[in-house]
């Protein structure tokens, strides 16, 4: 499918370097970490099943990160974390896209558990959540969300864009633009109006409107990108849409809702990916807790 | 062939993160000055290429990209059999290089660009570093490095033993760290010094520097 050249209008932005924020934990406790576990479980080798053999890959001189001893069970996958974790959520609705059994392991935030070993052992940096395949353990939602995408390619949805190289490359622009752009402004606007009150800590106005002042500029952007394309990467519902659903969910939820119902395109999307069935059944799990 | 072109600045870290990569692959390239100091990157026709106004900006024929990250996974999955093997092919050896591109995009890059602005790019615009900010992300940054140590004494690399992009887009941030008294911080742990030390050696990495 020949790309189409796109011509983007959007708003200039200032250029300015913020932290990050991503689920609640990183307000909790200062993270004890633990001198005795590696972040990753010992290095695995690809089953054959797993590795992608082609004439040209043969040639290709390979890296493999792996040892024998991995492997995969039907049931095995279990995630780590709870329901009302933005990067849960994202894990959470990636495998019910695919329509993958699991088992959610909760983790005792209040109680500082994912600040503790045996969590720790899981992901060192002391975030929820982490997921287990089998022997395969891994961290960071993204990259546990691109994993079942590959790893479970022909199973329920689609996840990633038909086509070349080319068409996967896009799709990786816009799965960095929800984690570096749109992720650290949103989740902080999340922070203030929802979680804080949770805590029993007072949304600061002043701080929310200069959030809101900076999304904006970030749903003009995406604003004039859907009007070109039905989801952001491409015409399909990719991990680049997916990603963003927790933090839309709680949103959607405020005050802030209004800056994604007064943009056209962007409104239409937001009702598109949240009417999913697969994000409906990751709703309904944060309700029964 | 309409090559390969980054818009962009040499002195940006996200810049640096393309062409190390490009090196690395041995492809040639024109890098288009992008006048930071201008604003450049914050008017057309600059916005037309990522409307996010942020250097680099790529394209290779008529194929454009923004995001230094997504660049470089581009350039090391369609360019494969050039240069230096940057990935690892195979779902679970991807997820275990995904997650090390994750840990340094969102646990080693906010902090550790926190200090680089502080330290070394404030002065260039005239300002004043604010230690306070300092001394608190350094304190954030060695638990991130305390846990790169463990890593790296069980793993030459930090995905495995070859050097791939999650190693490589920590470079541009860590070469600018060097040269502050955040340095001591990569010399004080042995495993990142001597992983510090090889990927900052590099033939790729010397090429970017000024």
């Amino acid at each position: 499918k020949r790309r189409k050249r796109r011509r983007r209008r959007g708003g200039a932005k200032f250029l300015e370097r913020e932290t990050k924020m991503g689920t609640i934990q990183r307000f909790l406790a200062i993270p004890l970490l633990s001198q005795s576990h590696s972040f990753l479980a010992p290095p695995i080798k690809p089953l054959h099943s797993s590795l992608h053999l082609s004439p040209s890959n043969l040639k290709l001189r390979s890296i493999s990160c792996a040892s024998p001893t991995v492997s995969t069970t039907m049931a095995g996958i279990k995630v780590h974390g709870v329901p009302m974790s933005t990067a849960t959520m994202r894990v959470l609705a990636a495998l019910y896209e695919k329509g993958l059994d699991f088992e959610l392991i909760p983790v005792d935030m209040k109680a500082g558990a994912h600040k503790q070993e045996p969590f720790l052992s899981l992901n060192p940096f002391g975030q929820i959540p982490a997921l287990e395949d089998g022997d395969l353990k891994l961290f960071e939602s993204r990259a546990i969300t691109e994993y079942i995408a590959e790893e479970y390619s022909e199973k329920g949805e689609k996840l990633v864009c038909p086509g070349c190289k080319k068409v996967k490359a896009t799709t990786k622009v816009w799965l960095q633009v929800e984690g570096q752009q749109f992720d650290p402004i949103a989740s902080k606007i999340a922070f203030e109006r929802v979680f804080k009150g949770m805590f029993g800590m007072t949304t600061d106005p002043a701080a929310v409107e200069e959030l809101e002042g900076k999304l904006v500029k970030v749903l003009d952007i995406y604003e004039a990108r859907l009007a070109k394309s039905d989801y952001l990467a491409c015409d399909c519902f990719t991990l680049a849409d997916l990603h963003h659903l927790p933090a839309i969910h709680y949103l959607m939820g405020t005050d802030s809702k209004k800056l994604f119902e007064s943009r056209t395109k962007v409104h239409e999307w937001v009702k598109k990916i949240t009417a999913r069935p697969a994000w409906a059944k990751v709703v309904d799990l944060q309700k029964k807790q | 062939m309409a090559g390969i072109k980054v818009f962009g600045h040499p002195a940006s870290t996200a810049t640096r993160r393309v062409l190390i990569a490009l090196h690395e692959k041995d492809l040639d390239y024109e890098l288009v000055h992008i006048e930071l100091k201008d604003g450049e990157h914050k008017k057309e026709p600059f916005l037309s290429r990522n409307p996010f106004g942020k250097v680099p900006a790529f394209e290779d024929g008529d194929f454009k990209l923004f995001e230094s990250r997504a660049i470089t996974q581009y350039i090391a999955h369609e360019y494969a059999d050039k240069g230096n093997q940057l990935l690892s092919l195979g779902s679970k050896n991807m997820a275990i290089l995904a997650m090390g591109m994750e840990i340094e995009a969102h646990e080693f890059d906010p902090v550790a660009s926190k200090i680089g602005w502080e330290r070394t790019f404030k002065h260039s615009f005239g300002l004043t570093t604010d230690q306070a900010v300092v001394d608190a992300e350094e304190v954030k940054l060695a638990k991130v490095l305390d846990n790169y140590e463990v890593r790296l004494g069980e793993s030459k690399y930090l995905s495995c033993d070859q050097f791939t992009l999650v190693d490589l887009h920590h470079i541009p941030v860590i070469q600018y760290l060097l040269d502050t008294p955040t340095k001591k911080l990569f010399d004080e742990r042995p495993h990142v010094s001597a992983w510090v030390t090889d990927i900052t050696s590099r033939p790729s990495s010397q090429k970017v520097i000024l």
